[in-house]
C-alpha cells in the first residue's frame, strides 16, 4: 500500500499521521523547527521562504487557535493566507468536501491546511490531489475527528525534547479520554517512534479506546499507580459533551479520581513537567495551581508550535 | 430450442456428481445427461471442453436499487451483471424506495424482472411496514406476490416485544425470517470493528457485541416462537459460536457470509479505504478465518455478494460519511473460486455454497440442480482463467469494490436461464 503522505523518493508529500512515519523525518522537523523558536524574538518577525505562496486554512469545523497558530507560521515565512471557514459556508449548500477542494485548486493553492470532523478527511483529499496528478499541492492535517493531529503531536514532541533532550530515558504519562483525542494518537505515535521506552495512558475504562496496549502503551486505571515515577505528564482536553451521560456520570467526580492535583502530581518525579494541548478545563482535568505552577510549560508549548508549524510548512512547501 | 452442451466438466453439488459428459436441454429444462435422448437434435451446440457446467448461481442478497435509487443501478444493469456473473436466481432484500412492504410493489418488481427475462428474482419482503419495526407487514398477502421471507435488511428492530410478534406471526404461516444480527444501540454511530484498526484510525467502532447480543436475542425469541430463522451476513468468529450453540440445543438455524467478510479483514481498511465501508463491518484476520472455517465444514451455510451498488459521489468521503456497501454479483464466482483454492476445499463443495446449499435457504426446488426435469439454469464458467478486477470489465452500475485490482480466478462463458444463452457465445 503507497503510504499518502510520502512521494517515490521517501519525502514528506503531505502530513497527515504520525502514524508509521519514520523516525529521521520526525527528527528532521524538530530540527528544522529549532531555528524557528528564534524569528519570534527579532524586531522583524518574518522570513522569505514561502513567499508568493497561497496557503489555504481549509477549516471544516470551528477553532480559533490551531486556525491562528497556523495563520500565523505561514505568515512569518511570508506566505499569503487565506481562512475558509467551509462549516459556515459551501458545504451547507451541500458542496461536497472534494467539490470544494477542486475550487480552491482552480485557485492556484499551494497548501491546505484541513480540520475536519470525520477522521481521515485529509487522507481523502491528499488521495484525490494524487489522482488528479496535482503533486505540487500540500496537505496538512489540523485535526480530523478522532484520528489525528499530527502539528499537536509534534509541538509535544519538541517542548519534551526541549525539557528532557532524551526520548530513550523516559517515562511518559497520558491522561484523560484518550478514546476522543486525536491529540492522544499522535502522541502515542511520536513518542513510540521517537524511542521512549514507557508510554502510559491513564482513564477509565469508558474513554480508552479498545486495544489501545496494541499501540505500545502500558495501560493504568489508578492515577497514582500511572503517574508514579514518570518524566511527563500530558493531560488531555474533557470536552464538555461527555461530562454528563453514559461515559461519565459527572465532572466532579472525573475531577476527583482522574484530575490532575499537586497531590498526585508529587508522585511522578521531582522534574516531571506537566503538559495540555488546550483549551484547560481548570477543576475538571487540570487543577489550577498546577496548570500555573513551576512544572507546567503549557504556554512554552504554544510558542514551540508555531516553530514546529513553520518547519511543516517550509518543509513541503519551500 | 434444443441445446447441446457438449464435453464439459458438470458439477452438480446437490447429487453429488462431477463428471465430464455432455448436457441435453429442451424447452427450457434439462432432459439428459451422457447420452442424448432418442431423436435429439440440437439447434444449437455449446462446446464446454475444459469448461466447468455447473447450475447457475444463487445469489442470496442482491441489491437491484429498484425502485427509488436508480442513479445507483437499475433492474436492466444489475441483470446484465447477474448474467455476466453466472447468477440465475436472486434474492432480493427489502430496502428500496419505497420498502418492499406492499403486495402491489412486490408484484410490479416481479413483474418487471420477468419482463427483462434474465435472473429469476426472489423478493424478500420488509417484516415491518417501512421497516420502521413498529407494524406488521402483510406477510401471506406478501408471500401470494412473491416473497419467499420476510427481513428488516441492515435495519434492526428496537422493540423486542415487536420482533417477537413478528417472529410468532410469521411462524404462523411457516414463513422463513432472515435477520441480520445487529444489536441497534450498539451498532449505532459506529462504522468499523471496534478493535486496533479502527482505535488507531480513530473510527467510532462497532462491537462484536452489536453481532452476539443480537444473535442471542433472536435465537431466544424464534426458540419460544418456532421461527424458522436464517442469519445473513455473519461477522464474527463468536456469533457463529452462539448459532453452532443453538444447533446444538435441537434449533434448525441457517446462516450466510459475504464474499467480503470471507475474503477481506478491518486490515483492509488501510488508510480510510471507504470500499471497505460495509454493513456489518470488516472483522479481525480472526474472524475472518473462523468464518472460512465455518463456510469450508458447511457450518456456515451459504456464500453470498452482498451487491449493493454505490456511486462514487457516495464512495469519495471520508470514511464515516461515505455509503456502504460494495458492488459483488460479478465477483461472487471467482471469490468463490478463489476461496477454495486457498483453503483447499474441492470445487464441488465449494459451489454447493453458492447454488444447492442457497437454494435450500431460498426454498427453490426447481432449480440449484442438474437433473431431467429441473429447471435449465446453466453456468459453464472457464476455472483457470484468471482477470484482473477493474471498472471497466464491471457491468454492474455499481463500480466500487475492496476487489479492484486483485486477480481472481474464473471466467463465465455462458449463462443459461430456463434453456435460454443469456450471456456468452
Amino acid at each position: 500500500m503507497r503510504n499518502p503522505q510520502l512521494n517515490k523518493n521517501g519525502e514528506l508529500q503531505h502530513l497527515l499521521t504520525l502514524d508509521g512515519l519514520p523516525r529521521d523525518i520526525l527528527t528532521a522537523i524538530l530540527d528544522t523547527a529549532a531555528p524557528f523558536t528564534e524569528v519570534a524574538e527579532r524586531e522583524v518577525k518574518k522570513l522569505p521562504i514561502l513567499r508568493g505562496k497561497s496557503i489555504f486554512n481549509l477549516f471544516f469545523e470551528n477553532s480559533t487557535r490551531t486556525r491562528t497558530t497556523f495563520e500565523i507560521a505561514a505568515k512569518r515565512l511570508s506566505a499569503d493566507v487565506v481562512n475558509l471557514n467551509v462549516s459556515t459556508s459551501s458545504t451547507a449548500k451541500g458542496e461536497s468536501l472534494l467539490d470544494t477542494v477542486d475550487n480552491l485548486c482552480a485557485m492556484q493553492a499551494d497548501m491546505f491546511v484541513v480540520r475536519h470532523a470525520a477522521s481521515g478527511a485529509p487522507f481523502l483529499i491528499a488521495q484525490h490531489l494524487f489522482a488528479n496528478g496535482r503533486n505540487d499541492i500540500h496537505v496538512i492535517n489540523a485535526g480530523d475527528g478522532r484520528h489525528a493531529h499530527p502539528t499537536q503531536g509534534l509541538l509535544d514532541m519538541y517542548t519534551i525534547r526541549h525539557f528532557k533532550q532524551d526520548f530513550t530515558q523516559l517515562t511518559v504519562a497520558i491522561v484523560g479520554d484518550v478514546l476522543h483525542s486525536r491529540v492522544a494518537r499522535s502522541q502515542i505515535s511520536a513518542l513510540t517512534t521517537l524511542g521512549v521506552p514507557e508510554v502510559r495512558v491513564i482513564g477509565p475504562k469508558t474513554l480508552l479506546p479498545t486495544e489501545v496496549e496494541r499501540m505500545g502503551v502500558r495501560v493504568f486505571h489508578d492515577m497514582r499507580e500511572g503517574l508514579k515515577d514518570v518524566d511527563v505528564v500530558m493531560m488531555l482536553r474533557l470536552q464538555n459533551e461527555r461530562m454528563n451521560g453514559a461515559l461519565l456520570p459527572t465532572p466532579q467526580e472525573f475531577y476527583k479520581v482522574w484530575g490532575l492535583t499537586a497531590e498526585k502530581l508529587a508522585l511522578a518525579r521531582p522534574d516531571a513537567i506537566v503538559m495540555h494541548p488546550g483549551p484547560m478545563n481548570r477543576g475538571v482535568e487540570i487543577d489550577s495551581a498546577v496548570a500555573d505552577g513551576a512544572q507546567a510549560v503549557i504556554l512554552p508549548q504554544v510558542t514551540f508550535g508555531i516553530a514546529v508549524r513553520m518547519a511543516v510548512m517550509s518543509m513541503l512547501a519551500a | 430450442m434444443k441445446i447441446r452442451i457438449s464435453n464439459g466438466r458438470i458439477i452438480d453439488p446437490a447429487h453429488h456428481t462431477d463428471t465430464v459428459r455432455d448436457l441435453f436441454i429442451a424447452d427450457g429444462r434439462i432432459i439428459a445427461q451422457g447420452e442424448a435422448p432418442d431423436g435429439f437434435q440440437s439447434d444449437r451446440i455449446i462446446d464446454a471442453t475444459g469448461l466447468v457446467v455447473c447450475p447457475g448461481l444463487i445469489d442470496l442478497a442482491v441489491r437491484l436499487r429498484e425502485p427509488g435509487y436508480e442513479y445507483r443501478a437499475t433492474l436492466e444493469s444489475e441483470m446484465n451483471a447477474a448474467m455476466a456473473g453466472g447468477i440465475t436466481s436472486l434474492a432480493i432484500p427489502p430496502d428500496t424506495d419505497p420498502v418492499l412492504d406492499e403486495p402491489g410493489l412486490v408484484e410490479m418488481l416481479c413483474h418487471r424482472a420477468k419482463k427483462l427475462n434474465r435472473a429469476h428474482v426472489y423478493p424478500v419482503g420488509a417484516l415491518t411496514i417501512g421497516l420502521k419495526g413498529e407494524r406488521l407487514s402483510e406477510m401471506a398477502e406478501l408471500v401470494e406476490s412473491g416473497c419467499v421471507a420476510f427481513s428488516q435488511a441492515n435495519v434492526p428492530i428496537v422493540d423486542n416485544m415487536v420482533l417477537m410478534r413478528a417472529l410468532q406471526y410469521a411462524a404462523t404461516f411457516g414463513f422463513r425470517v432472515w435477520l441480520q444480527p445487529l444489536a441497534p444501540f450498539l451498532s449505532r454511530g459506529g462504522f468499523a470493528h471496534d478493535g486496533e484498526i479502527a482505535s488507531r484510525l480513530g473510527l467510532p467502532g462497532i462491537p462484536v457485541a452489536a453481532e452476539t447480543v443480537a444473535l442471542f436475542t433472536y435465537i431466544q425469541l424464534a426458540k419460544i416462537t418456532g421461527a424458522r430463522l436464517h442469519i445473513t451476513r455473519l461477522s464474527s468468529a463468536a456469533g457463529l459460536h452462539l448459532i453452532e450453540q443453538a444447533r446444538g440445543d435441537g434449533m434448525d438455524i441457517t446462516c450466510d457470509v459475504s464474499i467480503n467478510h470471507l475474503h477481506l479483514s478491518d486490515m483492509d481498511i488501510g488508510y480510510f479505504n471507504a470500499n471497505c465501508h460495509l454493513i456489518p463491518p470488516l472483522r479481525s484476520q480472526r474472524d475472518r478465518e473462523a468464518l472460512r472455517e465455518g463456510l469450508t465444514s458447511g457450518r456456515i451455510n451459504a456464500l453470498c455478494s452482498d451487491h449493493t451498488p454505490v456511486d462514487d459521489d457516495g464512495k469519495l468521503a471520508p470514511f464515516s460519511e461515505s455509503e456502504p456497501g460494495a458492488t459483488g454479483m460479478e465477483l461472487l464466482l471467482p471469490l468463490t473460486l478463489k476461496w477454495a483454492m486457498d483453503a483447499k476445499v474441492p470445487l464441488i463443495d465449494a459451489l454447493a455454497r453458492v447454488t444447492s446449499d442457497a437454494a435450500r435457504i431460498v426454498g427453490i426446488t426447481k432449480g440449484g440442480h442438474i437433473a431431467p426435469g429441473a429447471r435449465a439454469d446453466i453456468c459453464v464458467f472457464d476455472p483457470d482463467a484468471w482477470r484482473r478486477v477493474t471498472r471497466d470489465m464491471l457491468i454492474s452500475q455499481g463500480k466500487n469494490t475492496p476487489f479492484i485490482g486483485l486477480e481472481l480466478p474464473g471466467q463465465v462463458r455462458y449463462t443459461l436461464v430456463e434453456g435460454e444463452v443469456m450471456y456468452g457465445g
